[in-house]
This record gives structure tokens, sequence and C-alpha cells, in this order.
């Protein structure tokens, strides 16, 4: 007597394509999925333990390991939210530069979104593409702090640097050249049937579904859904600028393979208007309680020197409330509840991850697919694994 | 005689040192049988070697195409532009530990990957190279040629389930479901050309496209025959049992050392035979202006291993349901109609 038997296949932790440490377990019917447990939790850091211990300028480091492919975005978000708290807001051309090099880091993580997809679906090129374009980003990046990946440059009440000389002629360069390589991509790719044929209708989400389950950023816009903080509570300089919320309709790979091409292009778009508009002056306040003195005044002036001993030995403390502050990053929306008790320290912070909750549908979703679909609906859900276990 | 000369002419200069070596040998006393072994056994190291320099050299071609396209250089520290790469890689792999996991069937797991080389090289034995360069004449050469294709293809299968491994179980069960959705499509296809020629030998196939090609006859022939080949020989976007991304490298998981070196082996003689048939059926094998017959056949054969390898490094991979829909549902119908098509106008 024959019979026929469900399968079990752990996929990961250390697989090829789950993006991290991320562990599957599959049970399988032949090629079809019967049921998916995703495992979490192997990267785990405690992160939100070790921001009670410090003082909060000396957490913007730790945020750069969240969503490693997007530290510049991590930081901003934590930024704001301390500076919520502190009640300061930064000087206009801090809050210019803050937004060119996020939106730059949108571009950057998107590149490795697609080129990564690519690479699961087995169109080794398009990764290869993708990341040699990530390259002059992360040039840009090199050039503006040093830093390539975690680049932790912006301050509360600021940023670190204004742009170096020479920035602004490269960062044009890149924005010139950059709109044909996504017509490279989009002839790699959106035209490509066999491309379509393992995108369309697959890992398909309900805008209902999208909604109850929490998901942000192009996952949730690809669904139809018209969320975008960057439109719906403005921050920084987004009230100023012209850009269009891609959105998709049935919600399917494709859609959020397609919002991730349109957002890369309304980035550009941004920040040619950002270049535009960017203010002289500071770039970063000059507030006793808060920003550091200039160093240039050090061997001389020696209020200077324990102003700058006192904010990094014992910090600034705000007021006793709780904030809760949002952004859009690349992901989805990164936000930072933080309750203050006073103290130099923060009594609680939670980071509400976008990766971590974009995960919880993927059970859903993967139920009746093939196994060769695990890998697509999986990159195209796009989590970094440093940000779901944080 | 130069050599170069001696090229136009392969057909007489087999011919020549047949019987130069024969009369040689009954002066001596030996007799004709002993001689003709002899010959075997040069012609079949020179065939042996022939493969094997050529599938160093593909791998070495695959590396840099790949490169090219994907905007880097590719191989490029050994030798001029690499070319000693594959020697390297050799020797590298000769040296490896070969790991024999406690839990695989040894015999079977050792077997497969000799075998499925073994059966890939099968294929060159009725390959007509030149006129009279061709070991075996055989009047069912086509059908040979398929019935070796299979064999190395079932190879892969026992593979991956000796292995013991899921991810290798995954990708025998799919070679299978593959091999066999595409055969049928590529003998179809083939057909309609033997029916031109009227013979299933290579060589009558071969001589019967005199002065036009069966490319201009049977384009659409060709094209699904080149879409099955891809499917047989499991190339991308048909690379389904080595997709690293789900299946971690497929049946050749558990493989390590030269046992997984035989396999690749196997995978580029494969390769280039598909190109080589391909060349034979449809783009009139050995015959050209100009040039001696063997350089022709040559340079059709890599033009099309070019092809496959450009679709490779461009495609993304089809997913397995999309495979067998692609071929029971659009390949198949359209080759039998071809066959209808071409059996009819043969009639009238």
């Amino acid at each position: 007597m024959i019979t026929t038997q469900e399968f079990h296949v752990n996929l990961g932790p250390q697989h090829p394509s789950t993006h991290g440490v991320l562990k599957l377990n599959l049970v399988l019917d032949g090629e079809y999925i019967v049921d998916c447990e995703p495992v979490l939790g192997q990267l785990h850091r405690g992160m939100e333990k070790m921001a009670e211990g410090m003082h909060y300028g000396q957490f913007i480091p730790l945020t750069d390991r969240l969503d490693y492919l997007a530290s510049a975005a991590n930081n901003l978000a934590y930024v704001l939210a301390v500076e919520k708290l502190m009640g300061v807001e930064a000087p206009e051309r801090a809050k210019y530069i803050r937004v060119i090099i996020t939106e730059l880091q949108r571009i950057a993580s998107h590149l490795v979104a697609i080129g990564t997809w690519g690479l699961d679906l087995g169109a080794w090129t398009v990764m290869l593409y993708t990341f040699r374009d990530r390259e002059m980003v992360l040039d840009l990046f090199e050039m503006y702090c040093g830093a390539r990946l975690t680049l932790n440059c912006f301050r509360v009440g600021g940023t670190t640097y204004d742009f170096p000389p020479g920035f602004i002629e490269k960062l044009k360069e890149f924005l010139d050249v950059f709109p044909r390589r996504v017509d490279d991509y989009e002839a790699l790719l959106t035209r490509n049937p066999i491309w379509l044929s393992r995108t369309k209708d697959v890992g398909v989400i309900s805008a209902e579904d999208a909604v109850a389950y929490g998901l942000t950023g192009p996952n949730l816009r690809a669904s139809g859904v018209n969320w975008d903080i960057r439109r719906v509570y403005p921050y920084e300089i987004y009230d100023r600028v012209e850009f269009d919320v891609p959105l998709g309709s049935r919600g399917d790979a494709f859609d959020r393979y397609m919002v991730r091409i349109q957002e890369m292009r309304q980035s550009c778009r941004i920040i040619k208007q950002a270049l535009e508009q960017l203010p002289p002056g500071e770039v970063m306040l000059d507030l006793p309680t808060i920003s550091l003195p200039d160093k240039r005044q050090f061997p001389n002036n020696f209020p200077a020197v324990v102003r700058h001993f006192h904010l990094l030995v014992q910090g600034y403390a705000p007021q006793e409330k709780e904030i809760y502050l949002g952004v859009e990053n690349p992901k989805g929306e990164l936000g930072f509840y933080i309750v203050s008790d006073g103290s130099a320290y923060p009594y609680r912070l939670k980071i509400r991850a976008p990766s971590f909750i974009n995960l919880q549908i993927l059970p859903k979703v993967l139920k009746g697919a093939l196994l060769a679909d695990v890998v697509c609906i999986l990159a195209s859900l796009d989590p970094v694994l440093g940000e779901v276990d944080r | 005689m130069s050599l170069w000369q001696l090229l136009y002419e392969p057909d007489r200069w087999a011919d020549e040192i047949n019987k130069l070596i024969t009369n040689w040998g009954l002066q001596l006393g030996i007799p004709v049988f002993i001689t003709q072994l002899f010959l075997m056994i040069v012609v079949a190291v020179i065939l042996l070697s022939f493969i094997l320099l050529n599938v160093a050299f593909l791998t070495w071609l695959e590396r840099k195409v790949a490169g090219h396209i994907q905007v880097r250089h590719g191989p490029m520290r050994t030798g001029p532009h690499g070319i000693l790469q594959p020697v390297a890689d050799g020797i590298k792999l000769l040296f490896k530990e070969s790991i024999t996991l406690p839990f695989v069937d040894n015999f079977i797991y050792t077997l497969s990957p000799a075998m499925m080389f073994t059966a890939a090289m099968l294929t060159y034995i009725v390959l007509p190279f030149a006129p009279g360069w061709v070991v075996a004449p055989l009047d069912y050469g086509l059908i040979f040629v398929f019935a070796a294709g299979g064999v190395s293809s079932f190879f892969v299968f026992t593979a991956g389930w000796s292995s013991n491994n899921k991810y290798s179980l995954l990708a025998g069960m799919r070679t299978i479901a593959q091999v066999i959705s595409y055969e049928i499509p590529m003998i179809l296809a083939a057909l309609g050309v033997a029916l031109f020629a009227g013979s299933l030998n290579l060589v009558e196939i071969v001589e019967a496209q005199k002065g036009l090609w069966n490319i201009v006859v049977q384009p659409l022939g060709f094209l699904l025959f080149l879409t099955a080949a891809l499917g047989e020989t499991h190339r991308a976007p048909f690379d389904l049992l080595e997709a690293e991304q789900e299946l971690v490298a497929g049946y050749m998981t558990e493989y390590s050392g030269m046992r997984f070196a035989l396999f690749y082996l196997g995978e580029y003689t494969h390769m280039f035979a598909a190109a080589a048939l391909m060349t034979t059926l449809y783009l009139g094998g050995w015959q050209g202006p100009y040039l001696p017959p063997v350089v022709w056949f040559l340079l059709k054969a890599y033009a099309l291993v070019l092809l496959i390898m450009w679709f490779r490094w461009t495609y993304p991979r089809i997913r397995i349901d999309h495979l067998m829909n692609f071929s029971w549902k659009f390949i198949l119908p359209l080759a039998l109609i071809n066959l209808g098509v071409t059996a009819l106008v043969l009639v009238w």
C-alpha cells in the first residue's frame, strides 16, 4: 500500500535565502506548504534593555544595528523621538541634510531589497547591478561621515557634519545617473515574463489583512492602502517637497516590487527638491543642555571643556513624560516609545520595528504556496533580521 | 600534406590512417582485429581528452561570460585572463576530502556521479564532428542520444535519493518530473528533422542539409528543441534542481571533493552535447564555406553554448508548476503540430 505523508523541512537559520538568521519550520505536502512557523530571536541582543543603561546620546550608535541596511533612517527616528521628548528642534539646514541622507538611505535599502530578491529567484545579474549602484550611495555616505554602513551621523539637535566640499556635485552626478539605472532593472525584471509569472498573484495580501496585521511601508502600500507617514504626519521638511506615494492594487509580490521601484524614483525627486531649497546656516543647535561645544574653543575656554565633560558623562535629563514618534523607514513605520522618569536614562524604551511586524503575516501568506514561492514571498516582505530580533 | 589541409578532407585522412596502420600490422603479422582495437583505444583517448579539455574550457568560459554580463571581470589571476582557472579548480577539488556521511546509501551514492558523467559522455559517440569523424555512425543515432541523455538524468535522481537529505530528495523528484516533461517534446521536435532526412542516422541528417539548413525549414522546431534542451540539461531558466535559494545545492548538497566535480563535469558535458546536437540537427553540422568542417562544427556549437550561457545570466528561474504547464500545455502541443505539419508537407 502506498501512502503519502507530510514532510518537515527546516528552512534556515543557515540557508542562503532567509536574509539573515531566520528559521522557518515548514510542513510540506510535496512542493506545497501546509504550515509554516517562523522561529525568531536568533539575533536577539536585548537592545531595549541596553537602552535603559545608557543616556540618550549613547543609544544612537545602537540604532544603526537595528535595520543595518538603513542605519541613517533609524538614527533619524530615534533622534526625532528624543528631540520631541526634549522639546527642541533642529536648525533648518540640519533638517534638509537629514532628509537628503535618509532618502539616499531609502534608495540603498530598496536596492538591496530588489537585488537580493532577484538573487532569490535566480536572477543573479540584477543583484550585481543593484549593488553596483548602492556602492555609489555608500561612497556618498563615506564622503559625508566616514562610515558606509552604520552611519551614526545624526545627533539630538542637528547633525554632526555639514556636507563636505564636493559632496553636492557628486550627489547631483548620482541623481543624473540613477534614474537610467532604474530603467535597467526594469528592463531586466518588470518586462520579463518569467519574473512576472514568479511574482504576479504570489503572496497576495488583501488591504484588510494588511491593516489587521499592522503592516506598514511598501508592503502596506502595495495592498492599496494610502498610508505614508511622510505624507500623513509630515516630519522634518516633507511638507515642503512634492512627491507621490506609489500604491499597488492587488497586494501581490509584483506590486510590492513596483512600489519599491517607484519609491526609488520618488526619493530622487525629493532629494532634488531638497537640494534646491537647501538653506545656509548652522547644522547643530547651540544649546548648552544638549549640544557639545565647538571643539575649536577647547584649549583656552574652560567652561566649554566642563560642558563637554558633563554632557558626555552625565548626559541630559528630559522632563518626566512619555512620547511616541514613528517615521517612515524604508521597511515601514519605525517608532520609538520612550518613557522618561526625569533622569538622564530612559525608564523604558520600546522599539516598534517594522520588519518584525511585517513578518507576522508570513505564515498566513505562505499557506498553500509552493516551496519555490517561500523565498519569493519572504524577499517581497523584505525583513531585516537585525530589526526583527533587536 | 600539412595538418591544415588534412582538416579539409577529414574522411580521406581517417581512411588513410586506418589503411596504413592495418597494412603495417598485417606486414608484421598482427591480426586485423588487434590493430583495430588499438585504433579504437587511440580514438577513445582523443575523444576523452577533447571532452575533458572542452569541459574545462567551458567552466572558464561560463565564469568569464557571467563576469562580463555582470559588470565585473571574472577570473583574472590564474594565467592570462584566468585561463588556467579550471586547472586550479581541478587541483583544489582533487585534494579536497570526499566526505561520505553515515546515513547515505553508500553504493549508489558513490556510483551516481561517475555514472552521470559516463552517461553524458556516451552522447559523443554518435556526434559527427566532421565527415568521417564519428566514432559510431549508428543508424539509430538520434534515439541513442536521447537514451544516453535520459540515463544521465536518471543518475541525478539516484544521487538525490541516496543522499538521504530532504533538499536532495526534492531535487531528485524535480529531476524526474522535469526530464519526463521535456524529453518528450524534444524527441517530437527532433522527429521532424528525422522525417526530412528520412533517417535517424546523424551523419545522414547532416548530409541531407546540404544547401539548406534545417533551421530555415523548421524554425519552430528549432525553438522548441532549444527550449526543451535547456530543460533537459537543467540549464537556466529551468535549473530547478540546483536552485540554491530553495534547495541549498539540490542533489549535490551532500557531495564534496571530486564526486562533486564529476557532477559538474557531467553537467557541462551534457550541455555541450546538447549544443552539438542542435548544430547537427538544425544548423547543418559541419557544413560551411572556406573553413575546415570541424572548425565550422565547433564554431556553431560554441555559438549555441554562448546563447545558453546568456540565458542563464539574464533570466530568473521559472517555478516548478509553471515549468510543467509550459511543457505539457505549450511546448508539447506545438511540437505535435510541428511534426504533423512536417509529415503532411512531406506526403504532398
